[in-house]
């Protein structure tokens, strides 16, 4: 009897995850579908201004923004963080390892409001020193979100590396090549389905991230002309009017949730098949 | 061929220098501007304007951690529970909460909070309680995958031995599988605490801005994170900005290395 009840309660316990995921898409897609509906999908998607209070809802900006801080984290923050990772794997000396990884973790555990204060305070004032203008940009939020990302990739690319064969790199050496050649011709290709996982993960993160990005990017919601200008993110864009939106300013918000929510399951699918390290 | 080697090498240590310098002067940034500010009266018993204490946010913090792992504890090590001890490995269910769980990590906490907002904030306004329960999904998943590796890792012997002495199922599960898995389980959790500690996103209009100890769980709360935001937005306070970053810096990294000692004793144990 006893046993009966509780494997009920497990069973509704294991449940749940699958009841939040419907909760949160039902509660996302039927709000946010007639929004983008009642706004028109085209002047949603493709409407380049943003002014709740003159009924104009289009989030171009908005994803242009968030594509172009993602890129250029991307663009800072790979090549950076996939060296660290083969530094860490097969350069790294034992001691100077058992420092540099847990600051490696040390950085993935950092709040993301203390990533945004120290870019108020230092990069800010850095960039408008170096560019002029605000120093609120594009360029800001991508050096940010790419010190965000690199933990993730770091990590994981150390650890796709660690798990080639050795042999493959005895290999190579036993050929008479360089311990740089054996590593970056026979161990890092075959790494390549993991470290493009750590990427992609990366990727979701810096799409995903919100208040480190409003603190840094200056969230005009216009299409930015150049890296120095400054510019809105999908998720920006939530947060900042979420506090006030009423009917359908709320609900274009929740519509904005929407496009966020596909984009980062899309990005997951995009890497799931690649994630599962081929079986040796 | 001497040249490319040497370009390689100098491109993988540039690259490490560089992550390793990175993480020196933001950590010491923080540090050496927070230290000199840490002032007795950021620590006074009430939050004013004039002292702007974290104290209260400190307690909040620990409250709201408290409350969102009250929920999503038990749910999320019962639905592992059930996913490792009941459940066929390739159960369509199984692979189903596997699928959402995925999901659910994946998820922006910023879109949790656009949803709690909808949901919980609808139901019990800006208050503690709504916040915890938008926390409680966010941090579901991570829970049941760490609590479902520490079942996993639980040698079959242990349940076996169990059994032969007469215990059924139920009682093999709590007095035998969960116990040895309780490092892993505990591991998680404590990762757990320190996303919650460090959360904003998903609380700024959830859980609310007030600055002081709550009534009731129904009062709103500004945990530590928040209260960082809204001083650094006010741009004001430098000083007491420094100040509170370093401590809630200092709390993170204690929390997630507790996490990483409990988790390395487990693989010690194991081999």
């Amino acid at each position: 009897m006893k046993d009966k009840v509780m494997r009920a309660v497990f069973l509704a316990a294991a449940c749940v995850c699958i009841v939040c995921v419907a909760l949160i898409c039902v509660f996302l897609f039927v709000n946010g579908i007639p929004a983008i509906g009642e706004i028109g999908a085209l002047r949603f998607f493709l409407g380049t201004r943003w002014k709740p209070g003159q009924g104009l809802y289009g989030i171009a900006p908005m994803i242009l923004g968030s594509v172009y801080v993602t890129a250029g984290a991307v663009a800072l923050g790979v090549p950076t963080g996939v060296l660290t990772g083969i530094f860490m794997a097969r350069f790294c000396p034992a001691r100077l390892h058992r420092l540099l990884g847990p600051a490696v973790s040390l950085l993935a555990g950092i709040p993301s409001v203390i990533y945004g204060f120290f870019g108020i305070t230092v990069l800010v004032p850095a960039v408008r020193g170096l560019f002029g203008g605000s120093g609120k940009s594009i360029l800001t939020a991508s050096v940010i979100l790419a010190l965000m990302i690199l933990p993730t990739i770091i990590s994981v690319s150390e650890a796709s590396i660690r798990a080639v064969p050795v042999h493959y790199y005895e290999g190579s050496l036993a050929l008479g090549a360089t311990h740089e050649r054996s590593v970056f011709s026979a161990v890092v290709p075959d790494a390549r389905s993991g470290i493009t996982a750590g990427v992609v993960l990366g990727i979701g993160r810096a799409v995903g991230e919100t208040m480190a990005v409003v603190m840094v990017a200056g969230n005009q919601p216009i299409i930015p002309r150049g890296i120095l200008e400054g510019v809105r993110t999908l998720t920006a864009n939530i947060v900042i009017d979420m506090g006030y939106a009423t009917d359908l300013h709320r609900r274009a918000l929740i519509a904005t949730a929407v496009v966020l929510f596909v984009f980062i399951l899309a990005i997951n699918l995009l890497v799931s098949p690649g994630s599962r390290p081929a079986a040796k | 061929m001497k040249a490319r080697s040497a370009a390689l090498r100098a491109a993988v240590y540039a690259a490490a220098a560089i992550t390793a310098l990175t993480i020196v002067f933001l950590v010491g940034y923080i540090v050496v501007k927070g230290a000199p500010h840490l002032e007795p009266e950021l620590f006074a018993p009430k939050y004013t304007t004039d002292n702007l204490s974290m104290l209260p946010a400190i307690i909040n913090t620990a409250l709201m951690t408290v409350s969102a792992l009250l929920i999503s504890g038990p749910v999320g090590v019962f639905a592992a529970v059930y996913l490792v001890e009941y459940a066929s490995r390739s159960s369509r269910l199984a692979r189903g909460v596997r699928l959402a769980a995925e999901t659910l990590s994946g998820i922006p906490s910023v879109v949790y909070g656009l949803f709690g907002r909808l949901l919980f904030v609808a139901m019990w306004g800006l208050s503690l309680i709504s916040g915890a329960f938008t926390l409680a999904i966010m941090t579901l998943p991570l829970i049941m995958r760490t609590a479902q590796e520490a079942l996993l890792s639980v040698p079959d012997t242990y349940r076996e031995g169990s059994f032969g002495l007469g215990a059924g199922k139920l009682r093999t599960v709590f007095a035998i599988t969960l116990p040895a898995a309780a490092p892993g389980i505990l591991a998680g959790f404590i990762l757990s605490v320190g996303r919650i500690v460090g959360e904003t996103a998903a609380l700024i209009y959830t859980a609310g801005t007030v600055a002081e100890m709550p009534k009731n769980a129904f009062s709103s709360v500004r945990t530590l994170s928040v209260h960082m935001y809204v001083l650094s937005n006010e741009a004001l306070y430098v000083n007491q900005s420094y100040a509170t970053a370093l401590v809630l810096m200092v709390l993170v990294i204690f929390i997630n290395a507790g996490s990483n000692a409990i988790a390395k004793k487990l693989t010690i144990h194991s081999l």
